[in-house]
């Protein structure tokens, strides 16, 4: 009988730290409970609970400490002073998979707020830890560890190094591969965030064959895990010409157009931004693009989407039209610049007029002919407000003035000059009088010449 | 001294008839040298004038002279310049036009040479305009291209969501189908009222009628049916994890030992043998022995056999049944015909053998016949 009444004791204990391990859990997916919570010192009652016997409410308690970590930093920074973490890394290795997930979904909580909290858990040697975790049978834990990873190589170049000193890229590049979606959309994040710093990490994940891989999954029809690819890619292809090269080497033209048609306001807005980040290198780059129908896709592209999606579009086609004057002559043949044009009307935001604004100067700024074009559609009324306007910031501003300039400097269409005369400020007047004077001399001078029919070589 | 004396009285004399006369003469003197000097001054002026005229005339007549002599003199000599100068232009103009000759043959040859190099070497004009076009059509077939792709897809989404729209209402359907009318009871679909029945009607009566669903118990990869038995679903007797007590007293009433109870209504199941193999059974027999031969194989590359090495020699079919349109079908076509639009599955018949249970109830039954006493 009494032994009974001992073994009930110990049976109420172990329901009531249940009760309360599960109860806190559930309390702190709710933000406003978080702050009480914090108030009745909800940390170092969790923390003997994640030493307990019973497997569950360590699991749970592992759960409940990542959900409150997960809300501020000022938590974060609790879990790491409280030494939760060596605790948590120690039975990482050790414990079934729920627990595994649950103190993966810690460190990620905690390595997300702050470069120093990142460092913390690379101190108490998780990283290695993690890297085993990713080879787990369970998607789930891979999931959580891949996510623990791209969080913590997310905020700068030596923790992006640390993570990749421990070996996690190749397995990422595995998880890249799995069937379950969320794993592959996790593991193209993490590959994305450790490739974003510089150039030599990029050559890291290119050497690890993920371009491959990456490139193949451009074709599959989740939105998420397309967001997840371009970024990616565009990450790699940012940093040099050779990585942007093996990027396009991996066969993504023409695939990546379709991704400009897709219904996702992001997939079309990493997709631009992918190509962007290929045709800003090299003019032989461009070239390929150009030849691959790139240009028409993104001028579409451009005309279906508003606001700060547009701005990776219009950035590529001022790229293009930079490097040379073919290129820009190809951009005009393609409804170019009516469609910059309206964007530069129609946008409220400032530094998309001025990305507008700079890629009709680099389009028009090449020969007579490139700045008819640009000028026929009635754009420099348009920069010359925007030039003038009191309201645009500086930088919209100054991109204007150049623009203006450098084509009004190549500009020979006179209709389009007269505007000018009337309402110009001294300092692009003169320009103007100086393309008026180039346009009328020859005239003047064919009537007066000299007797031989002549012109006088010296005006 | 008398003419001394008369000398100088005559002279006295003289001098006084001199004195006496000398004022008339003074006057006179005066007169007639004035008039005589107005005389004087008139012919001398006159004679002046002439002369002067005279002298003028001569003195222009030298200067005439002068000038005739210096203009001739001049004449030569600015002549003698102008001649050096003239030789001077001719020269230079001889000059400047020789130059231009040259400047305009340097001309032609610069303008056709550079015209030629730059058509040939920096920039051919006809090239980029083909390029250009080459291009517009480019873009204009990807932008065909783009525009299928998204006509594709949203005709996809559509179909899934008409879909999906159709499998819920034949769920629901199939949920309500009891509503469906009978001889006696019309149902609320197909009211007297109605001309015809409302469509719910009629899909009502095409569906089957809904099983209650069975929660579903996530099994492993291999069940295997001994274990089919041990469930664990709530309806059956329920496990609690703590043991019941060891000395518990016993219910009062007519009820049996718990334990037999319980090793009754756990028993394992001793299925037949024809029941417990799988029935392809020996298929999956072949398989796990291929693997297990593939497992310990060192290459995968299977020797040949020696026999076959000269057999390399390319079949050649007969004449007669080979054309060059291809295999001729009188062989296989006509005599077998195979259709497969009418196949019912994709998957071939399979060749079953079961085992047979001959054995099965081998001291199991409850008669005594046939055992050794």
């Amino acid at each position: 009988m009494s032994q009974r009444q001992v073994l009930q004791v110990f049976e109420q204990y172990q329901k009531a730290r249940t009760q309360f391990v599960q109860m806190v859990a559930e309390l702190a997916t709710r933000p406003q409970n978080i702050e009480t919570l914090q108030n009745a010192g909800v940390m170092s009652l969790l923390r003997p609970l994640l030493l307990d016997v019973v497997p569950t409410i360590q699991q749970t308690a592992a759960l409940a400490l990542g959900r409150l970590a997960n809300y501020n930093d000022e938590l974060a920074e609790a879990v790491v002073k409280g030494d939760i973490l060596p605790q948590l890394v120690y039975s990482l290795a050790e414990q079934n998979r729920f627990y595994k997930k649950a103190a993966a979904f810690v460190l990620r909580a905690v390595g997300k707020h702050s470069p120093q909290l990142a460092q913390a858990i690379i101190d108490c040697g998780a990283l290695d830890t993690l890297v085993i975790c990713l080879e787990d049978f369970d998607p789930g834990v891979k999931e959580a560890a891949a996510w623990a990873l791209g969080y913590i190589a997310r905020h700068n170049a030596e923790l992006s190094q640390a993570v990749v000193d421990a070996g996690a890229v190749p397995l990422l590049v595995l998880c890249i591969q799995e069937p379950e979606i969320a794993l592959r959309r996790i593991a193209a994040s993490a590959l994305s965030d450790i490739s974003k710093h510089s150039p030599e990490l990029a050559q890291t994940v290119v050497d690890a064959g993920a371009t491959a891989h990456l490139a193949q999954m451009i074709l599959n029809p989740d939105a998420k895990l397309k967001r997840q690819i371009l970024s990616a890619l565009s990450q790699i292809a940012k940093h040099s010409i050779d990585l942007a090269e093996m990027v396009v080497e991996a066969e993504i033209f023409p695939v990546v157009l379709t991704c400009l048609k897709d219904k996702d306001e992001y997939v079309k807005k990493n997709a631009s931004t992918l190509i962007r980040e290929i045709a800003k290198h090299t003019p032989e780059l461009s070239q390929l693009i150009v030849n691959a129908g790139g240009v028409a896709a993104v001028i579409d592209c451009i005309g279906s989407c508003k606001g700060n999606i547009r701005l990776p579009g219009i950035m590529m086609l001022g790229y293009v039209a930079a490097h040379s004057a073919n290129l820009a002559m190809v951009v005009i043949i393609s409804k170019g610049v009516p469609q910059l044009s309206v964007c530069l009307s129609e946008e409220p935001e400032d530094h998309i007029k001025a990305a507008g604004a700079w890629a009709l100067g680099q389009i028009g700024k090449h020969t007579p002919e490139h700045a008819r074009a640009v000028a026929v559609t009635n754009t420099l009324p348009v920069l010359l407000s925007l030039y003038m306007s009191t309201e645009s910031s500086e930088d919209l501003q100054v991109k204007s003035k150049k623009a203006i300039k450098s084509i009004l400097q190549k500009c020979t269409y006179l209709p389009a000059l007269e505007p000018f005369l009337y309402d110009a400020p001294p300092n692009i007047l003169k320009h103007v009088i100086g393309q008026f004077s180039k346009v009328l001399f020859p005239w003047i001078f064919r009537d007066t010449s000299a007797e031989g029919g002549q012109l006088s070589t010296t005006y | 001294m008398g003419k001394n004396g008369t000398r100088r009285a005559e002279a006295m004399a003289t001098l006084a008839r001199l004195q006496a006369r000398s004022t008339i003469l003074e006057h006179q003197y005066y007169f007639r040298n004035s008039v005589v000097d107005v005389f004087r001054k008139k012919e001398n002026d006159a004679a002046v004038k002439i002369q002067s005229w005279f002298r003028g005339c001569q003195v222009r007549a030298y200067i005439r002279y002068l000038h005739r002599v210096a203009i001739i003199i001049q004449k030569w000599w600015r002549s003698y310049l102008g001649r050096q100068h003239y030789q001077l232009i001719v020269k230079l103009a001889y000059y400047t036009m020789k130059m231009n000759l040259y400047n305009a043959m340097a001309v032609r040859i610069q303008k056709r040479w550079r015209g030629y190099k730059v058509r040939k070497y920096c920039f051919n004009y006809y090239y980029l305009k083909e390029y250009l076009r080459a291009v517009s059509e480019a873009n204009d077939a990807i932008r065909e291209a783009l525009d299928e792709f998204a006509d594709m897809q949203e005709r996809e989404e559509k179909k899934a969501t008409l879909e999906r729209e159709e499998k819920k209402r034949d769920y629901q359907a199939r949920k309500m189908h009891y509503l469906l009318s009978t001889k006696q009871i019309p149902g609320i679909y197909n009211s007297p009222f109605r001309k015809d029945p409302d469509p719910w009607e009629l899909r009502l009566q095409k569906a089957k009628p809904l099983t209650r669903q069975r929660p579903r118990v996530t099994q492993e990869h291999s069940v295997s049916l001994s274990d089919w038995l041990a469930c664990r679903s709530a309806r059956s007797f329920p496990q609690s994890e703590v043991l019941p007590p060891i000395d518990r007293k016993q219910c009062q009433g007519p009820f049996r030992d718990i334990t037999e109870v319980l090793e009754q209504r756990y028993r394992p199941l001793e299925p037949t043998l024809r029941v417990a193999e799988p029935i392809n059974e020996l298929k999956e027999a072949r398989e796990e022995f291929r693997r297990q031969e593939w497992m310990r194989n060192v290459n995968d590359k299977m020797f040949l056999p020696f026999s076959s090495y000269h057999k390399n020699k390319k079949y050649i079919p007969s004449m007669h049944s080979s054309s060059k349109y291809g295999p001729d079908s009188y062989g296989c076509q006509h005599f077998r015909d195979e259709n497969p639009k009418k196949w019912i599955c994709d998957k071939d018949f399979q060749t079953v053998l079961p085992s047979f249970d001959l054995f099965s109830k081998y001291g199991k039954s409850y008669s005594k016949a046939g055992q050794i006493v």
